[in-house]
């Protein structure tokens, strides 16, 4: 379980992690390998949250956080999700099949978290304009700081509630697990490998040659899987 | 009171490093108010602050007020690539430019700054880093040693456009976009793309053997030589229903279901 002590340091990381994604800096700190390992690291175990942001990395490829688009935060949800992999209870086979679980659906909330703020931004916009056009330094001032703040809550707030949801249910799913490691980790590793490709070749077949360069890389890459 | 247009300059106007400094740091914030109605435009206003401050007549003045209600105008771009506009936008205030032509180059930058930015970072840069910290990660790399290579690589690419981005635009001025005809904004997006195909095929398998824990040529056990074949022949029907199906089935809401799927399977 998520100790109360490291609650408060999780939900603060996960404000900055959650302001990363669009507001300030856009750093990728938020992306999930990083993210989900520090949650991992926060909880106790870093190998743990490692893994967990690797399946997750793998499955934010597709994510393009391209513009008015709406998309999953992955920033605050890798964090809850490395974290409850990493919980001292979850030494299970399902732990970090649970942990990517929560992740996807906690950033999937935190999209619609996104969304909602990016509404709000545009009526503050709105009531700022009348100032704005006028030149007021001020009002411009008030709304950006205004907008960075409300991401700030609304990550630490999203962070806080998945920590308080999730921990009960990760504790009883992996109480009562049955699927071996094995069979866990394989089915997790296939979507993400399946997800990760599918974007890529997505977004990058247009290339010349593009089917060459995939194929060179996987042979050189299974080589490596069979000698290390 | 309205601020009497002054002539350009042929050369850049002077502005103070303080500025240039406070302009380029509030750069990553310039998505802090991000909203549906003016986008990017208060983000531009709040980066270029600084730099108006020093129009004749100081921030009291007719010409800094004029300038700030412009620059918080509607605005859409790649936040990095803003810096281009930004520079640019800048300049052009400070030389006096008259309001029509910096409205019309506000407009007409808007798509090339958005899709240039969008295949150059988010379909480049940032999947090519990630595909990196997933090598390193499949050759067991610790984990400090994938986050600061992650974070250290994105973020060298990340802040020296940025920063390219500002000076180019503060250089050219209003007569930016032909900067943005070079062959390495051109070309670079394809070769990225080929680079991060082929850092696909080389750090996805390897990646994979370490979340199934497979070490090498080691002889399956019971377990695994039915999970593996199974996890493989899942993987290929996935990844082709993903590639087949319309571009609104997002792959993250299969991964969900899956996993759903198999956590309800493990625990009935």
């Amino acid at each position: 379980m998520i100790a109360a002590v490291r609650f408060v340091p999780l939900t603060l990381l996960g404000a900055l992690l959650g302001a990363d994604v669009v507001s300030f800096p856009q750093a990728m700190i938020s992306r999930p390998i990083v993210a989900a390992t520090l949650g991992g690291a926060l909880a106790g175990n870093v190998a743990a949250g490692l893994l967990t942001g690797a399946v997750l990395e793998m499955l934010a490829m597709e994510t393009l956080p391209v513009g008015a688009s709406r998309y999953p935060e992955w920033g605050s949800a890798s964090l809850v999700g490395g974290a409850l992999a990493g919980a001292p209870v979850a030494m299970r086979p399902g732990a970090i099949v649970v942990g990517v679980f929560v992740a996807i659906a906690t950033a999937w909330a935190g999209g619609w978290s996104m969304y909602a703020l990016r509404r709000l931004n545009g009526v503050w916009a709105e009531r700022a304009v009348p100032a704005m056009e006028a030149g007021s330094r001020r009002a411009l001032m008030r709304l950006q700081l205004r907008g960075l703040t409300a991401d700030l809550l609304r990550a630490a707030l999203l962070t806080a509630v998945a920590l308080v949801v999730w921990t009960p249910v990760t504790g009883y799913v992996l109480a009562h697990w049955t699927v071996g490691r094995a069979a866990s980790h394989s089915i997790l590793a296939a979507v993400a490998a399946a997800v990760a490709g599918g974007a890529l070749w997505r977004q990058s077949h247009g290339a010349a040659g593009s089917k060459w360069y995939l194929l060179g890389g996987a042979v050189l890459g299974v080589v490596l899987v069979l000698v290390t | 009171m309205t601020a009497p247009d002054r002539a350009p300059t042929a050369v850049a106007p002077a502005l103070s490093w303080s500025a240039r400094i406070a302009v380029f740091t509030r750069m990553f914030a310039v998505q802090g108010s991000w909203n549906y109605e003016l986008m990017l435009g208060p983000g531009i206003g709040f980066c270029a602050e600084p730099a108006l401050r020093e129009l004749p007549g100081g921030p009291d003045g007719p010409a800094y007020k004029e300038a700030l209600a412009r620059e918080t105008r509607y605005f859409n771009a790649h936040p990095y690539l803003a810096a281009v506009a930004i520079g640019a936008l800048v300049r052009a205030e400070l030389e006096g430019r008259p309001p029509a032509q910096i409205e019309r180059f506000r407009a007409a930058m808007c798509g090339p700054l958005g899709s240039l930015g969008d295949r150059l970072v988010w379909a480049g840069w940032l999947p090519f880093c990630s595909l990196v910290a997933l090598l390193a990660f499949g050759l067991r790399a610790s984990p400090l040693v994938i986050i600061l290579l992650f974070l250290g690589l994105y973020n060298a690419g990340h802040v020296a456009l940025r920063a390219w981005g500002v000076s180019t635009g503060w250089r050219g001025g209003l007569r930016v976009a032909a900067s943005l005809g070079g062959p390495m904004l051109q070309k670079g997006p394809q070769y990225l793309a080929r680079a991060v195909l082929f850092l696909a095929g080389l750090a996805l398998p390897l990646a994979i053997a370490r979340v199934v824990g497979r070490r090498g040529l080691e002889i399956p056990t019971h377990d695994w030589r039915i999970a593996l074949p199974g996890a493989a022949l899942l993987a290929i029907v996935l990844a082709v229903l993903l590639v087949r199906l319309p571009s609104r089935v997002e792959g993250w809401r299969a991964a969900l279901a899956v996993v759903a799927v198999l956590i309800l399977i493990s625990i009935a």
